[in-house]
Formats: structure tokens, sequence, C-alpha cells
């Protein structure tokens, strides 16, 4: 048994579907994530990404297959389920809200409290040196705890986040689309962050459309596509070049850009059209 | 600063490099957490708004900065202080409560029906309007949550509701526009001693103003000590964000909403209870006053930010005006347009603070 246990993997999902109506938004899904590894999602815009996290997350019922936690099935009832199940997931844009200090933020939801009765409140001495050390822990020296997160850069939002996810015991940290509204060095900052949680040996599941920022960290590579499963590899069986291809799906790549060039009167467009179909014919290969 | 390495003062040195640091860091503290202070803009126009009434002043011995002066304008700000603290505490929720004003007529009506019809209690009655007030808010929480609509819109129905049915049932039942609290009921005596009495005596200021007080402190110690506080805060800053990290949501507005309602209850129940009857248009248009004090008090209309003492700083600018402007011997008409001015101020410097609050600092 206690064999079973060590191996089981943190969390795992087994053909999993989920329908909204008739709509199908997911089909079939099964992966893994394992302690001290990093497993990205990849998939393009409407692939189901925010379904799968949302049934991960607790938000969502799924509909059809299993949903295992350590090895015992589960069936979350919402977030807070999730979240006791040492689940916790870091949306891109909901992550903090802005005009709040940041040990507010940190502590919202969960707030520590001391005294009892009517004299119960926050243990705010508490609550903003724990938010420094735990800064601190992600290479992040707060100057004043009182400092809107608004205040503060796209990278280090997700910072907040993260440590809070982790300070709060999350097993599994799921990171919804991190890098997508940053730019290339604030990209880079959370990626180092992504990193960190995974050498203090959490589950990462990193969602992203970009597999630039996902192959450099990533362990397993999960691709979705229209709600469908495409593709599930070790790092060791897939190269950059070939997660890009087949995220993109190279015959389409190629068919757009034989559209364009039809439509291509524009310079722009031929021009469009031509990087296409050479992402196409280099990733191809 | 580091002029220190050119002066051969060995031992020193290190502690005035660790000085230079703590200081920079309360250097920091001091400036940006005044200005963080929600409540600066208002302590500034109250301030302000003080002075120039003081200096209008016309009545022999300038009576606006006299004791009986202060009864006059703490009377005048208590009941809008009151409600102003329960409206700033639902905007920084993020929802507004157009039916706020309207309500303190229906509760006072509430009362009198209860008391003068069917012969209850007083307190008995107290409690039944509280439980109504509280079932009323509900009902503005629920439809919020329930339809996704703006408050807006949901609490002006409500308003227009309440309006209707305070001056219909009233004439249904009275065949005139007012409700008469009979001063013979029992339990009034020890009611009219909390809610509608007077204390200080020969200045007599209005029990009104210790709630008044009472409320802002609560209101306080909820919002910036408690773990309520911080999901008032957080639902109104980014209601998403919060529920992404566990804030029941709908129930902290739904509890900010019968708050609002219940506070209305409690402002109805004084104005019944002092003046022995209350009439069917009481409180229309007052909701107004208490948006225009929670937003001098800097709460923003968008949420996630205000105080309680801010909002109270606001009910007390407008007891300044409402009294000064009589005292100044001035059209009393003026009085409309001075709030309307402090409130186009009151936004302006408002908004500043939120970029300054959203934009990154480095």
């Amino acid at each position: 048994m206690t064999e079973s246990k060590g191996q089981a993997p943190l969390l795992e999902v087994r053909n999993v579907s989920k329908y909204f109506g008739s709509v199908i938004a997911l089909r079939d899904i099964s992966m893994q994530v394992h302690a001290g590894e990093v497993t990205c999602v990849l998939g393009d815009n409407g692939a189901g990404k925010s379904t799968l996290i949302k049934i991960l997350s607790g938000v969502h019922p799924h509909d059809e297959g299993e949903f295992l936690v350590e090895g015992r099935i589960v069936r979350f009832s919402g977030p807070r389920d999730a979240r006791a199940a040492g689940i916790s997931v870091v949306f891109q844009d909901l992550a903090t809200v802005p005009l709040m200090s940041i040990w507010r933020n940190f502590f919202l939801g969960s707030e520590p409290t001391r005294g009892v009765g009517p004299a119960r409140r926050l243990n705010v001495k508490f609550a903003k040196q724990v938010m420094r050390e735990e800064m601190h822990k992600m290479g992040i020296d707060v100057r004043d705890p009182n400092q809107p997160v608004g205040t503060l850069s796209g990278g280090e939002r997700q910072a907040v986040a993260i440590a809070r996810a982790v300070y709060f015991g999350a097993k599994v940290l799921i990171l919804d689309e991190p890098t997508s509204a940053l730019g290339v060095r604030q990209s880079g900052i959370v990626l180092k962050y992504v990193i960190q949680a995974r050498e203090r040996g959490l589950g990462v599941i990193f969602i992203t459309h970009n597999p630039h920022h996902a192959y450099p960290v990533g362990d397993r590579f999960v691709l979705l596509n229209r709600g469908r499963l495409i593709g599930s590899y070790a790092k060791s069986e897939t190269t950059l070049a070939e997660l890009t291809q087949m995220m993109a799906g190279g015959e389409e790549l190629e068919r757009l850009s034989k559209e364009l060039e039809k439509m291509g009167s524009e310079p722009e467009l031929e021009q469009v059209a031509r990087e296409l179909a050479q992402e196409a014919s280099t990733t191809g290969t | 600063m580091s002029v220190a390495g050119s002066t051969p003062v060995p031992s020193p040195a290190p502690r005035v490099a660790q000085v230079g640091g703590d200081e920079r860091i309360t250097g920091v503290r001091l400036v940006v957490r005044l200005l963080q202070r929600p409540e600066l803009g208002a302590l500034l126009g109250a301030v302000a708004v003080y002075a120039l009434f003081a200096g209008v002043d016309s009545t022999p011995g300038h009576k606006f900065s006299s004791i009986a002066g202060m009864q006059n304008w703490t009377d005048a700000a208590s009941t809008y202080g009151i409600m102003a603290v329960a409206v700033a505490l639902l905007m920084i929720g993020g929802e507004f409560d157009l039916s706020a004003g309207v309500m303190t007529g229906t509760s006072g009506l509430l009362l009198g029906m209860l008391i003068t019809r069917y012969g209850l209690n007083v307190w008995i009655g107290i409690v039944l309007v509280l439980v109504f007030a509280a079932a009323i808010g509900a009902v503005n929480g629920y439809l919020v949550i329930r339809t996704k609509l703006p408050s807006f819109i949901i609490t002006l129905a409500t308003f227009f509701v309440l309006r209707g049915v305070n001056v219909g049932v009233t004439l249904l039942l009275t065949s005139t526009v007012r409700f008469d609290v009979s001063d013979k009921a029992p339990g009034f005596d020890s009611a009219h001693a909390i809610f509608g009495s007077t204390f200080l005596a020969p200045y007599n200021f209005q029990t009104a103003v210790l709630w008044w007080i009472g409320i802002t402190a609560v209101a306080t110690w909820v919002l910036n000590r408690t773990t309520f506080g911080n999901w008032i805060y957080g639902v109104g800053g980014d209601a998403n964000a919060a529920r992404a990290v566990g804030v029941p949501v709908a129930r902290t507005k739904v509890i900010l909403f019968m708050t609002t309602a219940m506070s209305a209850g409690v402002v109805g129940i004084m104005v019944a209870l002092r003046y022995k009857g209350i009439q069917s248009g009481q409180g229309v248009g007052q909701e107004f006053f208490y948006i225009i004090a929670a937003v001098v008090g800097g709460c923003l209309l968008t949420g996630g930010y205000g105080s309680a003492i801010g909002a109270s700083l606001g009910a007390l600018i407008i007891g300044f005006a409402q009294i000064g402007i009589i005292f100044a011997n001035w059209d009393s008409n003026w009085y409309f347009t001075f709030l309307g001015v402090i409130l186009f101020l009151a936004v302006g410097v408002n908004t500043l603070v939120r970029r300054r609050a959203t934009s990154a600092r480095r």
C-alpha cells in the first residue's frame, strides 16, 4: 500500500470529459502530475485549457472519467475543496486585487486572526512578517507591506500569488497563462519562479500557448486541441521544434499561408504568408 | 548622504549606515502612508469648510464655532453619518444602494404602524423593523448577485417600489401622509431615551451623535482589523480575484446590503421616536447625501477603496454646510450648489489617488 501511495502521481485525470449543453469542451483527457515536475499544458485559444483548469481547481465538476489526487478518487464541490486537497491556481489576471496592500492580498481568503469572540481580529503583525519572509524566499525584498499590489510589476504580482499558494500548502500549483500578458524580461522572471516552485518539490501545471516558454522549464508536455488530447510527451521524447509544429498544426499553417498568398495583393499580407510558410517548412521536418 | 566614507570616523560608521537605512523606510512610510489614507482629503476638506463657515458666520456671538453651534451641526451630520458609514462599507464592497434614503422612511413608518395600529410594545416594534430592514437588504443583495445587474439599477427599482408603498400604505391606513407615534405606547420612554433623546444637559446633543461615533468606530474596526473587512476590500477591488482565493463574494455583498438597510432602519426608528411621528415622504432624496459623504470621505465609485472615518468626515462636512449656510444668512438653496462643488473636488482628488495607487511605482 505504501508502495503504491509513493508511486501515485500527485494529481491524475483519466479519460475526463466535460460538456456544456451540446458543446464538448473537453473529451477524453488523461494526464498525470508528479511532485517536483513541471507539466506543461499547451494549446491554442479554444483548445480547452481553461476548462481543464476549472475542473482541476474544483470550479466545474467533470462529467465523465476519473479525477485522482495522490491515488484517491476525488470529486470537488468547489474551489475550497480543491485548495484543501492542495491544488492551487494562480490565474493570469485575477491573481491579486490591485488596490489592496501586499499583505492583505497575501492573506485574502485565509486571514490569520488572534483573540476570540468579538475581539477576534486580524493578526496584522504576523501577516506582514510572513508575507515579507515568503516574498524574500522568491527573491523579492518588500520594502513596504502596505504598498498596493497595483504598484508592483506584472512579474512581481505573479510572484505574490505564487508565494501565497506555496505558503498555504499547495502541493499542485496551476499557473494559468502566467506569461501571456508580460514582456520578455517579466516572463523570464516568472519562469524563474516556476523553476523555484519545482525545486521546492511542488507539482507544477504550467498552462500556456507559448512553447518557447514551456519547453525550457517543462518536464512533460500535454497538448490539447479543440478539447481533445493530441499528444503527451516527456521532455526526452520531443523537441521545441516538434512542440511548436504540433501546436500550430503544420498542415494548417501551410493551408493558411496559401490562402493568404491568394489574397495577397498587399505587400504586408505577402510577408505574413511567407513567414507562415517558412515556419511550416522548418518545423514540419 | 554617502559622505560617511570620506570622513575618517571609524566606529559609528556602520551605525550611521543602519540609521540611514531605517530612515529611508520610515521616510517612505510617513509620506506614502499618509497619502495612502483615503480619509486625508476629507480631513483637510472638513478643516477648510469649518474655517470657511466659522469665518462667514453672521450670528451674534459667532454661534457656529460655539458649543451651541456644535450641537447644531453634529445634529445635522449624525444621521447622515450613520448612513454614510454603512453606504461607504457597501461602496468599498463595490456596490451602491439608492434605496437607502427611502428605507429610513419605510422603517420609521413601519414602526409607527406597528405601534399605533397594532398597539405593540415599542421595543418589539424596533426588533420587527430591524428584521424587516434586514430582509429588504437581503432582497437587494440577492437580486444584485442573482441577476448580475448593476446594483445601481436594482436598488433604484427598490427605491421606487418603497417610495410608492410608503405613501400608498400610509394614505390607506391613516387617510393622511403621516404616521403618529404615541408617547403613551408601552416601552416608548426607554426606546426614546436611547434613539431620540439628548445628552449633556445645557447643550442637549442628540443621542444620534453617539450612535454615529459608535457606528464609525465599529465600522473602522471591522474594515481594518477583521477578516470580514479584508473580504470587503477584496470583493470591491476585484470580485473575481477574491472568489478565486476563496472569499465568499455573494455572502459578503449580501451582508453589506443588509447592514446598509438595517442602518436605515436605525435612522428611521430615530426619526419616528424623536419627532413622535414620521412623514410618508421621509428620506426620499437622502441617498445622494450618503453617497456624497462616502465619496468625499475617499470611497472610490468603483469599489475596493475607502474608509468609514472618511465617510463620517464627509457627513460632518455636509453638517457644516447645512448649518453654516443658515448661520451665514445665505439663501439655503446654495447648500446644494456647495455640496455639488465639494463632490466635484473630492472626485478629482480620488481619481488622482487611484491613479497613484494602481500605477507602478518604480
